[in-house]
């Protein structure tokens, strides 16, 4: 099948357009590409450019001064920490679950599938919000956590929990479908050599999963870096304490430090911009060793 | 390696897959598992492998006991139906994998495991391909690594699962010789599960016929195929024409005819309803006409290609039949679409009829 649509252009789109039942009149694709186009430099690209133009209007240097700014850069460091905890946190749990789901037939399948799914669909405020309820001062733990001075709410331990659960769904939703495609069969035949679960996993799973691990990594980071309602709600907004960059940038702007908040901002648009970058790539690669497959 | 399996029973839910099965395959032999989908062959093999757990029964690997050992301590060879490749590496760390996953202690050094490879890949004909991915293989060379990658671990035995079921009629033909001709060589005890009647008769030394999770039968293919003990058995290893009738005298009374048949398995007592049975093969055609005996039917169909004719017939009621003659006797018949002939069964076997015996 892949062999087929290789010749005739490998594109699902040159063939609908080389076919007459298929192909509209030139003014209809013309106005779809204008439309979209315009569209998307309305509401993408213009912010986007927006942030780097405000971000540099008063020159680099006022640039730089605004991100090497003490707070500006515990900012940063708290956002890595975040992201440096939760992603890792999210990949193990994410292949964990994405496994026991696409390789196991268990009671309540659906529902954990259902779960998985829950910090999608419930607003990150709500997601910020259990969290004080369970950890804050007046919470069902906040006395025992107080007695033993274990600080989570308006502290770094809230920041990383609230980001752990807003970016959980995303290594596992992206590998549910591809284990579940892939199947069990090469597993099987791995042990059946003599592979023991450990080496199977190394060996044979994970190298088959891995561009949509990284796709999934990829998009979790970029989330974790970047969520701003559930981390809000638990943060405190405690300079240089506890304010993520997203955070930061609020501050800054609501104390109209324009050109430090573009500043900040501008960071995170770069790593937007990165984020994709690398996401084309994965994607490329995904699709390049998943025609070698199809064609199979 | 000899296998046993001891009253074997696995459900699925409601299902059952297997029904205390007990079977022997003896040392050395090419066995086919044979029966249509959802018999229970392929649950059977998966159980020997150790893939799959026998909720009763036992399995004995040369007369071990091997339901407590895991998978990779049977020192089986399994070939997926889909082969089952990885799908990341390359043909030679495919066939190395198995030897490169042993414990260190036992380990063949990276030589050894090259010049096994090369071999290996020698032995299914595909050395020149050591270097490529699975996905850049044809489905027959991708069944033939896998065979490759199966015996790098030098299993006690192969158990291969629907191993030609993925491939074209052309490819089935020419790896079905093949792989007769590896056992030969080999002489390594394997099982080999298939729904395709032919393949089995043809390759295997001994034929397992499965139904409903039971054994109907095993034997030499020549034994299963002359004398099957079960209407299901004769009626899944040919074509088949299906008369109902009762015992008369040394005949089966079928409508108004009576038709002579073979003496059966045990033969059915006077007056008991059986099913009789004859090959496409086994009947003959007679012009209708004056004092013509034999069942009244119809032509409906002629086909004529290579040394036999095939007619397709109809009988009352709308009853099919199929006939298998001569070129030269069809021409002598001259037979027409439409036409109203005699059919006369030269060899009916006879079953006890039995409510839902599996046809």
């Amino acid at each position: 099948m892949a062999a087929i649509s290789h010749r005739a252009g490998g594109d699902p789109a040159a063939r609908f357009e080389s076919r007459a039942a298929t192909r509209e009149a030139p003014w209809v694709k013309w106005t779809l590409i204008g439309v979209s186009l315009a569209f998307f430099a309305l509401f993408l690209l213009m912010p986007l450019a927006a942030v780097f133009v405000e971000a540099l209007r008063k020159g680099w240097e006022t640039y730089i001064a605004a991100i090497v700014l003490p707070d500006t850069l515990s900012a940063i460091k708290l956002t890595l920490i975040a992201a440096g905890i939760a992603v890792p946190l999210n990949l193990v749990f994410g292949v964990a679950a994405a496994w026991a789901i696409a390789k196991f037939e268990f009671r309540g399948k659906h529902f954990l599938t259902a779960l998985i799914d829950l910090p999608f669909s419930v607003s990150p405020v709500i997601a910020g919000l259990v969290y004080v309820l369970m950890f804050g001062a007046h919470g069902w733990f906040g006395p025992w956590l107080y007695e033993h001075d274990i600080k989570i709410i308006f502290a770094v331990p809230g920041i990383v929990l609230a980001t752990v659960f807003v970016t959980f769904p995303f290594v596992a939703r992206e590998l549910i479908p591809l284990m579940q495609a892939q199947g069990r069969d090469e597993e099987e035949a791995a042990v059946v050599l003599g592979a023991n679960g450990w080496r199977t996993l190394w060996h044979v799973t994970l190298p088959n999963i891995r561009w949509g691990l990284i796709y999934g990594v990829i998009l979790c980071n970029a989330r974790a870096m970047g969520e701003f309602g559930a981390v809000s709600v638990v943060s405190g907004h405690i300079r240089g304490e506890t304010n993520t960059l997203p955070l930061h940038v609020e501050i800054l702007y609501n104390e109209y430090q324009f050109a430090g908040a573009f500043a900040v901002a501008s960071l995170l648009a770069l790593l937007a911009l990165v984020t994709l970058g690398i996401k084309t790539w994965v994607e490329y690669r995904a699709a390049r060793t998943g025609q070698d497959d199809a064609s199979s | 390696m000899s296998i046993e399996v001891r009253n074997i029973t696995k459900r699925f839910g409601a299902f059952t897959a297997l029904d205390d099965v007990t079977l022997d395959f003896p040392s050395g032999e090419l066995v086919a598992l044979l029966g249509p989908s959802g018999c229970g062959k392929t649950t059977l093999l998966r159980i020997i492998a150790g893939l799959e757990r026998a909720d009763a029964g036992q399995v004995l690997l040369e007369g071990e006991e091997a339901s407590t050992k895991a998978v990779r301590e049977r020192q089986v060879g399994f070939v997926f139906q889909h082969y089952a490749l990885f799908r990341h590496m390359t043909v030679f760390d495919n066939v190395a994998f198995g030897m490169r996953m042993k414990p260190r202690a036992v380990r063949p050094s990276a030589a050894q495991i090259r010049d096994k490879v090369h071999r290996l890949l020698e032995l299914v004909q595909l050395d020149w391909l050591a270097t490529r991915f699975p996905s850049q293989l044809s489905g027959g060379q991708r069944q033939r690594i896998a065979l490759a990658r199966a015996l790098a671990v030098e299993p006690r035995v192969l158990l291969l699962d629907e191993p030609f079921g993925a491939l074209d009629a052309k490819v089935r033909k020419e790896l079905r010789r093949w792989l007769r001709h590896l056992h030969d060589e080999l002489h390594i005890t394997s099982i080999f599960v298939t729904h395709d009647q032919e393949e089995a008769l043809e390759v295997a030394d001994r034929v397992v016929l499965m139904n409903q999770g039971r054994v109907e039968q095993t034997g030499s293919p020549q034994e299963v195929y002359s004398h099957p003990a079960t209407p299901f058995v004769y009626g899944f290893l040919g074509a088949v024409n299906l008369f109902h009738g009762r015992v008369d005298g040394e005949g089966v009374r079928v409508g108004d005819e009576l038709l002579p048949h073979d003496g059966g398995v045990d033969a059915p007592a006077e007056g008991a309803k059986v099913l009789a049975f004859a090959r496409p093969y086994e009947i003959d055609i007679l012009p209708e006409g004056e004092g013509a005996s034999g069942m009244a039917a119809r032509v409906s169909r002629v086909l004529s290609f290579g040394v036999s004719t095939r007619v397709e017939l109809e009988g009352e009621g709308g009853r099919p039949f199929e006939v298998e003659l001569t070129r030269e006797r069809a021409a002598g018949l001259g037979l027409a679409v439409g036409q109203a002939v005699r059919l006369t069964p030269s060899n009916l076997r006879v079953f006890e009829y039995e409510e839902g015996a599996g046809i």
